[in-house]
């Protein structure tokens, strides 16, 4: 099998689906009447080339860090976690809880408090589909889907029935206290005469987005639940045979799945709105999936990933506000992204793996 | 409460099974030759967007039909393509596809029509007229029987016939025809039809054929026969609720109708809580009644309440050389 080296299965693979997917947008941007590289250049400049458009691609980037991270974690015990969106609104009813209930004396203290809390909702609701997966063999796909419409219904009605301020219109929480407020790019870096990510959103969890990534690195690969995860997602039957409870390792391997998922609720409900609404996940949980895939389960491939995930959400945005591009086009390249690196791609493994063994042949001559 | 009402909420019972019936088949079909298809959901989205804008722009409702259905065909072969020639993950195809739909509905629709990524309404002969069955009207005097023949049978439109002959055709074809006892073999055990010289690729790429054409007949039956003209997401979580019809059924066909009217009649329920609330004499939160299929299905799916066993090589790309 090992026709081809390593590096280019973890480089070469993931890149061609790459620029499949863009081939692929771009002519589907050509049909709709429009410049592709006039697009590319309008999402660049409104994404990376301003401080805010920056701030803007690091909130969306640490989402997608989040639930990259929780898919990948399962991917890891070769289970597919599509239940990451439910279990981030969950996550954002953690959150919204420790905001509102408790009194928190300062900021630093009520993101740890939340991040604990978030976590925790997170896990919980992903421990329903784990145990039954473990126990009773119930499909943790089916599950976890079904478990997402189960979490919107539970937040709908938390929202609208027990947390809605009395006679607020829409269903979301009252504002959060001002001392959980999480200080921004803006607070942290502007200064009087340099103004920098003005009005972005992005916010000190960006930095435990990244925090995540490292702690997922020395969990995956320097620790023996790592291990014994790992072992479990390469042969269930070996690793029964070295000792490890599969039940444990499903279970374990999607509480932290579901709470790496509830971590992001920090973000987008402590972060930026500053209260819970209804659709604070925003289909991130999804995107999840498409980072997972794209940054091969790895943590900095995820971390990059999630950058480019989150410079097209930034420039979809751009796009939308300046030519007749919906931005429904960066859902079209999300998909391609997830069909070309998840699903076809031995169609770009293959002939890869055939000029490898044409060049390698070429060499032993 | 009375007669009416219970023929009222047997009548939308009947429409909203509808789209889940025929996506549920679509899935048995899939399935049952082993190609898991979470993407029920997306091929009915793009087949009600093109069967919506089809029918608007040349104003048949059976052009616009043939349009749904040529949309989701496209979309199975793609699915085709990952799952069984390149023998890809077949649940990350699904996902991708259902993306891919949600996306590019409203992109085209978006360009197309500049409304926000709708069509617009749908005006006389683009959309299914209701049926009037024989004798509907010379029928109705007879009590009780009468009226439930010509409120809650009769009067719906020409996909919901369909949808229901389509169960015992299914039935037919999967316990009758030697097609469906090779479809049902290659979705147990792909190596046995390979050892009798039948085409394990051919068998799966004809059931996902099938499944094309139900989710498109399901997809144009949203925009036009539950409704006049797509809207953005219209397919509202259908595919999935067909998914778990699909296990609750236990991957059978005349399980999966009556999966398919239970969880219909849940719909409706939840579209009357007037109805509810006087039966049950307290409230029960509408969201409850949104979640219940989805409780039910994981309730199953935990066998508590029988075993749901699907078919064994779902999944599992088949490789021939071994």
């Amino acid at each position: 099998m090992n026709r081809m080296p390593a590096w280019a299965d973890a480089v070469l693979v993931p890149l061609f689906s790459i620029l499949l997917a863009a081939l692929i947008s771009a002519l589907v941007i050509l049909a709709i009447g429009e410049d592709p590289v006039e697009a590319f250049s309008l999402m660049v400049d409104g994404a990376l080339m301003r401080s805010s458009g920056w701030g803007y691609t690091l909130y969306y980037a640490t989402n997608f860090i989040f639930t990259g991270l929780c898919v990948a974690v399962a991917f890891h015990a070769r289970m597919f976690n599509i239940g990451g969106e439910g279990q981030a609104m969950i996550g954002g009813l953690g959150v919204a809880l420790a905001c509102l209930y408790i009194p928190w004396p300062h900021w630093t203290i009520a993101l740890i408090g939340a991040t604990f809390s978030a976590a925790l909702f997170g896990a919980a609701w992903a421990f329903i589909p784990a145990y039954l997966q473990a126990k009773r063999g119930s499909h943790i796909v089916i599950t976890t889907i079904m478990f997402n419409f189960i979490a919107s219904a539970v937040l709908n009605y938390m929202l609208v029935n027990v947390l809605r301020p009395p006679r607020a219109m829409d269903p979301a929480t009252g504002p959060f206290p001002e001392a959980t407020h999480l200080p921004t790019f803006q607070d942290m870096f502007a200064t009087a005469d340099n103004p920098l990510f003005r009005g972005s959103p992005a916010n000190v969890t960006f930095f435990i987005a990244v925090l995540a990534c490292i702690g997922f690195w020395f969990l995956i690969w320097r620790t023996r639940l790592g291990y014994e995860i790992r072992a479990f997602g390469h042969s269930e039957t070996a690793a029964k045979y070295a000792g490890i409870s599969p039940v444990r390792i499903i279970v374990v391997a999607m509480l932290i799945s579901g709470g790496l998922a509830g971590l992001m609720a920090l973000n987008t409900t402590m972060g930026e709105a500053e209260r819970l609404v209804m659709n604070a996940t925003e289909g991130a949980g999804f995107i999840g999936i498409a980072v997972a895939l794209m940054g091969r389960s790895h943590p900095l491939g995820v971390f990059l990933a999630a950058l480019l995930f989150g410079f097209l959400y930034q420039g979809g945005a751009e796009l939308a506000l300046w030519t007749s591009i919906p931005r429904e086009l960066i859902t079209v390249i999300q998909a391609l992204v997830i069909m070309f690196t998840g699903a076809l791609d031995n169609m770009v493994r293959m002939p890869l793996e055939k000029l490898f063994l044409l060049f390698g042949r070429g060499k032993r001559t | 409460m009375d007669l009416d009402t219970l023929i009222q909420i047997g009548g939308s019972t009947i429409r909203l099974s509808t789209p889940l019936l025929l996506a549920c088949l679509a899935g048995l079909f899939s399935e049952r030759s082993g190609v898991i298809d979470i993407g029920l959901e997306g091929k009915m989205l793009i087949a009600a967007f093109f069967s919506a804008a089809f029918a608007f722009s040349t104003g048949s409702v059976w052009i616009g039909m043939l349009a749904g259905i040529a949309a989701s065909m496209a979309l199975s072969g793609l699915h085709g393509l990952a799952s069984i020639t390149f023998r890809g993950n077949q649940l990350i195809s699904g996902v991708a596809l259902n993306f891919l739909a949600s996306g590019v509905t409203v992109l085209i629709a978006q360009v197309w029509f500049g409304q926000g990524g709708r069509t617009p309404s749908l005006m006389q002969g683009g959309r299914f007229e209701p049926i009037t069955l024989p004798f509907a009207e010379a029928l109705r005097g007879v009590p009780v029987l009468g009226p439930i023949y010509a409120d809650m049978i009769s009067g719906h439109s020409f996909l919901v016939y369909v949808a229901l002959l389509a169960v015992p055709l299914t039935w037919w074809t999967l316990y009758r025809t030697r097609f469906g006892l090779r479809l049902r073999a290659v979705g147990e055990a792909p190596e046995a039809v390979d050892t009798a010289g039948v085409s394990v690729t051919g068998l799966r790429y004809s059931s996902l054929v099938i499944t094309g054409v139900l989710c498109g007949l399901a997809g144009a039956y949203l925009a036009t026969g539950l409704q006049a003209g797509f809207v953005r997401e219209m397919s509202a979580g259908r595919g999935y609720i067909a998914l778990a019809a699909l296990i609750f059924a236990k991957w059978r066909p005349w399980y999966a109708l009556f999966a398919c009217l239970l969880f219909g009649f849940l719909q409706a329920l939840s579209l009357r809580p007037d109805v509810v609330e006087s039966v049950v004499s307290t409230t029960i939160p509408v969201q409850v009644m949104d979640a219940l299929p989805y409780i039910l299905t994981v309730v199953i799916l935990a066998g508590f309440v029988g075993k749901a066993i699907p078919p064994r090589a779902g999944g599992e790309p088949y490789v021939k050389e071994r």
